[in-house]
């Protein structure tokens, strides 16, 4: 279950041309919030923007009582959300969704993120067990998100970017097919063309592929039907059967 | 603490506070977050007979202080909901109204036929004034003579209390809300969404997956307070103010504009809580205005 409250701001830093992380207290959601969950984020007071904002838990860390949010400044909301100072206080409802499935008989794990999609999956990195790949991809080196955290996880962490400015010239998907091996599991986040691709990739190596979707979404909670995602079930929402889906139910 | 019950069309409310078809899904949904027996009533999503899978996304985004559904009715239709939905509502000692929606007088009357037999449905709303769906919808609310073909079709069929929801999207609103009054209907709630648009100057597509979207929200508010004051004056039935309330003082305009109860709609995506804050808004105005509304 989810809860609406007021957290505190731990700490607000830039960490990218348009990327800034939050550190929030709460000892609720540190403790409840899973992996690929996300939480709905009231920017401003205002009637404009009105709705809250979807962000994904980027850490969670229960044995601190706090969690992190990174997100990218693209429009209003989150541009509101870079006037916070530390020791102010943020609305937030969560966590919400249906995050990443942990199985433990798996111990070969490759995660793929692409853009701002490197967020969500740190907090999944920092609770998976046995040999982990990440795999960042990003238009440029300063859109690299987050590599030191995963860095200092100890997992293997290999990275491209579209103008080669860091790592190899190319796609993170084409990392995805040099690495794949039958008995991975894949976790994917990050722009639908790239999920799309990364779905395609397992669907052929017949391996198993959750990937993280993104839609506009108003109540978070399943009720507007507002963030329909096309499955081979009819729609489901992403905010309550996602945003975390199987990436074979997706009609593309 | 004030007493705000009131009777409408023969439904007894707790208080004026009820929340709006399609933006508090089946009550379950919310039910975590708020305690149900406080609110005034619960008004369904839309129901109709067959199951409906909806619009392709994106269904919506968001517009300076609104946004704009394009959701098409996405619901599991009316066997469903007697079986999984209306057993959950009835646990609670509030009031459930069921929204229905047809593509034909025919589905209308059929749906209000079986609803009739249900206790546990307190009123049916009759929305006829959905604007994302090809057939029927809207159609029956724009044009008098429509309305009084499917208001009087669906009177004959049930005793329940009937609530005629209009769409603003008319040139004259009291033409239709008379006509609705006329065919039978015991109260009148408004308004729907407003049709809009909103396009991607990049791409240069409608930002739905759908052209036009409604649109609900602050935005509409103005516009939803002028046509209660007007259609309060033009009909002797209860009107239910609906558009645009965030707060307690935004309820407090529709009903001094002439609503005897409203109904709270994009607010709940807002704050899960909302309706109660407002509903807390409107005890506080009558405390501090003992006389300017009249509840007894
Ligand atoms: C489950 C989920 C998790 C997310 N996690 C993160 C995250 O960890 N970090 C992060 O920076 N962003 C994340 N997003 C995207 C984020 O919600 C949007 O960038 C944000 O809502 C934009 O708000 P805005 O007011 O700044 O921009 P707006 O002015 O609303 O829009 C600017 C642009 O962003 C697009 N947009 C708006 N809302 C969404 C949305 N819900 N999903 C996708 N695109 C959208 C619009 O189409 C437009 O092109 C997530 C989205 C979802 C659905
Ligand atoms: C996402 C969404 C879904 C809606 N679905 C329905 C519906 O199924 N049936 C209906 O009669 N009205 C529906 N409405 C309209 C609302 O009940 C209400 O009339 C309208 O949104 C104006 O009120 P508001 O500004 O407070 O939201 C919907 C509105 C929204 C935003």
């Amino acid at each position: 279950m989810a809860s609406q409250e007021k957290c505190r701001i731990i700490d607000h830093q830039k960490v990218g041309p348009q990327h800034y992380k939050l550190v929030l207290a709460s000892d609720y959601l540190s403790k409840h919030a899973q992996p690929g969950q996300f939480v709905q984020v009231k920017c401003s007071d205002t009637l404009d923007p009105l709705l809250r904002r979807p962000i994904s838990l980027h850490q969670i860390s229960p044995e601190h009582k706090t969690f992190a949010l990174l997100y990218e400044v693209v429009g209003k909301g989150t541009n509101e959300l870079t006037k916070l100072f530390v020791g102010e206080n943020l609305d937030l409802f969560g966590p919400l969704g249906t995050g990443f499935q942990l199985d433990s008989q798996r111990n070969k794990h490759l995660l793929v993120g692409g853009g701002m999609g490197s967020a969500p999956l740190l907090a999944l990195a920092e609770r998976l067990t046995g040999q982990v790949s990440i795999l960042l991809g990003a238009k440029t080196a300063a859109n690299i998100l987050a590599e030191a955290d995963y860095n200092k996880l100890g997992h293997n962490v290999a990275v491209i970017t579209d103008d080669g400015s860091k790592g190899k010239k190319g796609l993170v998907s084409d990392l995805l097919l040099e690495r794949i091996s039958q008995d991975s599991v894949v976790y994917a986040c990050g722009p639908k063309s790239m999920l799309r691709a990364v779905a395609e990739i397992c669907w052929q190596k017949k391996v198993d592929c959750q990937i993280s979707m993104e839609e506009r979404m108003a109540c978070g909670i399943g009720a507007c039907k507002g963030c329909a995602v096309k499955t081979k079930g009819g729609y489901k929402m992403a905010c309550k059967d996602g945003p975390v889906f199987k990436g074979e139910d997706i009609i593309w | 603490m004030v007493d705000l019950s009131l009777e409408l069309a023969g439904i007894k409310l707790k208080n004026p506070v009820m929340v709006a078809s399609g933006t508090f899904g089946w009550g379950q949904e919310f039910a975590d977050y708020l305690d149900l027996n406080k609110l005034g009533a619960i008004i369904t999503k839309s129901i109709t007979l067959k199951p409906r899978e909806g619009n392709p996304p994106p269904r919506i985004v968001e517009t300076p202080a609104g946004m704009l559904n394009t959701i098409g009715l996405q619901n599991e239709g009316l066997e469903h909901f007697l079986r999984n939905d209306l057993p959950f509502l009835s646990k609670f000692n509030t009031p459930t109204i069921v929204n229905i929606a047809g593509e034909s007088v025919a589905e209308y009357v059929e749906l209000a036929k079986r609803l009739s037999k249900e206790p546990m449905v307190k009123g049916i709303e009759v929305n006829i004034s959905c604007p994302n769906v090809a057939h029927g919808g809207m159609a029956f609310g724009t044009e008098p003579e429509a309305t009084k073909q499917v208001i009087s079709a669906v009177r004959k069929e049930t005793t329940q209390p009937l609530i005629v929801k209009l769409t603003p999207n008319v040139t004259d609103i009291t033409v239709i809300a008379k006509a609705a009054v006329a065919a039978g209907a015991d109260a009148l709630s408004l308004i729907n969404t407003l049709v809009g648009m909103s396009i991607d100057i990049e791409t240069g597509q409608s930002r739905l997956g759908r052209l036009t979207g409604g649109l609900s929200g602050p935005a509409i508010k103005p516009i939803a307070v002028r046509m209660v004051y007007e259609t309060a004056r033009a009909v002797n039935v209860p009107v239910i103010g609906i558009g645009g309330i965030m707060t307690g003082n935004d309820a407090v305009e529709f009903l001094l504009a002439g609503a005897k109860a409203i109904q709270v709609g994009t607010a709940n995506f807002v704050d899960v809580t909302a309706s109660l804050t407002i509903l807390k808004g409107i005890e506080d105005y009558v405390d501090r205005h003992p006389r300017s509304l009249n509840f007894s």
